[in-house]
């Protein structure tokens, strides 16, 4: 049984003068047990995909089913069985953190004692806090809580909308080992992120942007079908060496990456190109060849 | 950077709420168009640092100086000569292009004559000539950062501040504003930005790492890594951040 369908799913918003295509003919699906990440920037679809499949929303065209329940007819089914984190911090500001965790716990007919085992990993966390305002937690705490409001009914599946999205390195690092021990009692997760560098963390992926998907497979087969020898260079200079990479005849693509540039070319010719960058004053530049990432591969679907 | 102008200095500058030290004897300085990158960990307490260096949250004691400018007794002049764009607010969306240009002209206290001129070339720079009648919210996420940006800027300030400007932006724009701060850096603009993406650490001249409150290292960011023994930015900003006893 697929955790999650869709088929041809398309989602328009009308503006004032103009409408936009959300989501734009997609379908992929995700099997059981699958950490499955959608990866994009903003305005890329992946929060509209959520809400359809959460039953929020109601596409314009195309049908979707999850755990094959159909998004429009069993509705209802399908909010029992799923957990739902939204973007936008959606708890009760004015209730404390135990009465929103008891809160989700009674809408589903169960109690926090009866799932405890699955949330007391994070709860713990909050436990110190429990008498506080939702509205009163800093970022970190409201991520948290959130996500053990979304698990506390024991969902099949749990569908989390840029959970990391402006958490610091630390925080997100720890999110992910919670959800990689999700995984292992057997939920599904879909889960979104604007930063390419989590995406290895899923099992796969769907690499999107405006409404599309460009590709979808495991980050291993996404990195190998990047198919072109990837560069870091480095130098003294980084400003002046990206202007000069980006000049010479023989470059295909460069983008700053941290301390390094990234470079493809359009034939090999290292040699050429490193006394290109004696020529113009790089004296100790540096070209090493490197495994590219999600974020090169992104890059490079982007410009196709 | 062959004269070291100092733009910003602080000494021992603190925040407290109640018993909560938010910002603990904060001092370092900024050089005139350097790019600084003051990281921390959520909850470290850089949004504090940053609102007492931009003129509107009062520091319980210690010493600042934003462009020359006290922050306990000039808060209005430090407003004038610095500016600033974050994340969450940079426009106002029911406004058009040209609108929000003009509006943020007036707000800098340019004359109509500078707006007009400015007006026409930043449109020209970021070629939306197509779109300048169009409502800010109709662009796209990127397109608005960058435009936010430009005008963040379009009084010619000392400093710019930028509070997380490329979160949610696609990967190719995120470097496209980058090269924009550059620019403004090349031009004599000192940036200081937060960031949570530790590639753009990278990209600074030095970074500060703020750790409960108090700035736990500074220096560039080849000094960090060769101190810290570390491969890259994101390492030095885990060993670091996870010595952090507070929570969030």
């Amino acid at each position: 049984m697929k955790a999650v369908e869709l088929k041809n799913i398309v989602k328009t918003y009308a503006l004032k003068k103009s409408s936009v295509t959300a989501v734009d003919d997609v379908s992929f699906s995700v099997e059981e047990g699958e950490i499955f990440g959608l990866i994009g920037p903003d305005g890329a679809g992946k929060t509209s995909i959520f809400r359809i499949l959460t039953t929020l929303l109601l596409a314009d065209k195309g049908n979707a089913k999850v755990l094959c329940n159909d998004v429009v007819k069993d509705w209802k089914t399908i909010r029992d069985i799923v957990g739902y984190m939204p973007g936008r911090f959606s708890l009760y500001q004015d209730l404390t953190v135990e009465e929103n965790l008891d809160f989700f716990a009674t809408i589903f007919n169960t109690t926090i004692q009866e799932n405890y085992d699955l949330v007391a990993d994070i709860y713990k966390q909050l436990e110190p806090f429990k008498t506080r305002r939702a509205g009163k937690l800093s970022g970190g705490m409201k991520q948290k809580l959130a996500l053990s409001c979304a698990l506390i009914h024991k969902p099949k599946i749990l569908f989390l909308d840029e959970p990391t999205t402006g958490v610091d390195p630390v925080s997100r690092k720890e999110f992910w080992e919670i959800l990689k021990r999700l995984k292992k009692q057997g939920i599904t997760i879909l889960v979104s992120t604007p930063y390419m560098d989590e995406a290895k963390l899923c099992d796969r992926i769907a690499l999107m942007q405006k409404g599309k998907i460009m590709t979808i497979d495991t980050p291993e087969a996404i990195v190998n079908q990047f198919g072109k020898n990837l560069y870091a260079v480095h130098s003294e200079s980084m400003f002046k060496l990206l202007n000069d990479l980006r000049s010479f005849t023989k470059t295909e693509s460069c983008f700053a990456f941290g301390e390094n540039h990234h470079l493809t070319l359009k034939e090999e010719c290292t040699t050429e190109l490193e006394k290109y960058l004696l020529a113009s004053g790089h004296n100790n530049a540096t070209i090493k060849k490197l495994e590219p990432g999600i974020e090169d591969c992104f890059m490079q679907l982007m410009k196709k | 950077m062959t004269q070291k102008e100092i733009v910003i200095k602080t000494n021992k500058l603190t925040k407290k709420f109640g018993d909560f030290i938010a910002a603990n004897e904060i001092t370092f300085e900024v050089y005139k168009g350097e790019i600084f990158g003051f990281l921390g960990a959520n909850g470290a307490g850089k949004t504090t640092a940053m609102k007492m260096l931009i003129g509107i949250s009062k520091p319980s004691y210690g010493y600042a100086q934003i462009a020359g400018y006290d922050v306990y007794k000039e808060t209005e002049l430090i407003k004038k000569n610095i500016g600033y764009m974050s994340q969450k607010f940079s426009l106002y969306e029911d406004l058009t292009i040209k609108e929000n240009i003009h509006l943020f002209g007036g707000i800098y206290g340019l004359s109509e004559e500078q707006i007009k001129t400015k007006r026409e070339a930043l449109i020209d720079k970021l070629d939306l000539h197509s779109q300048a009648d169009k409502l800010v919210a109709s662009l796209p996420l990127g397109w608005k950062q960058k435009l936010a940006f430009s005008i963040a800027i379009v009084h010619k300030p000392k400093i710019i501040f930028l509070d997380e400007p490329t979160g949610g932006v696609d990967p190719i724009t995120r470097r496209q504003f980058w090269d924009m701060i550059y620019e403004a850096a090349a031009n004599g603009i000192t940036v200081f930005v937060t960031t949570h993406y530790m590639d753009e650490a990278e990209y600074c001249n030095r970074v500060s790492i703020m750790v409960d409150g108090v700035i736990q290292a500074i220096d560039s960011p080849d000094g960090l890594k060769r101190k810290y023994n570390a491969q890259s930015m994101e390492e030095v900003f885990l060993m670091l951040a996870r010595g952090a006893k507070r929570g969030e």
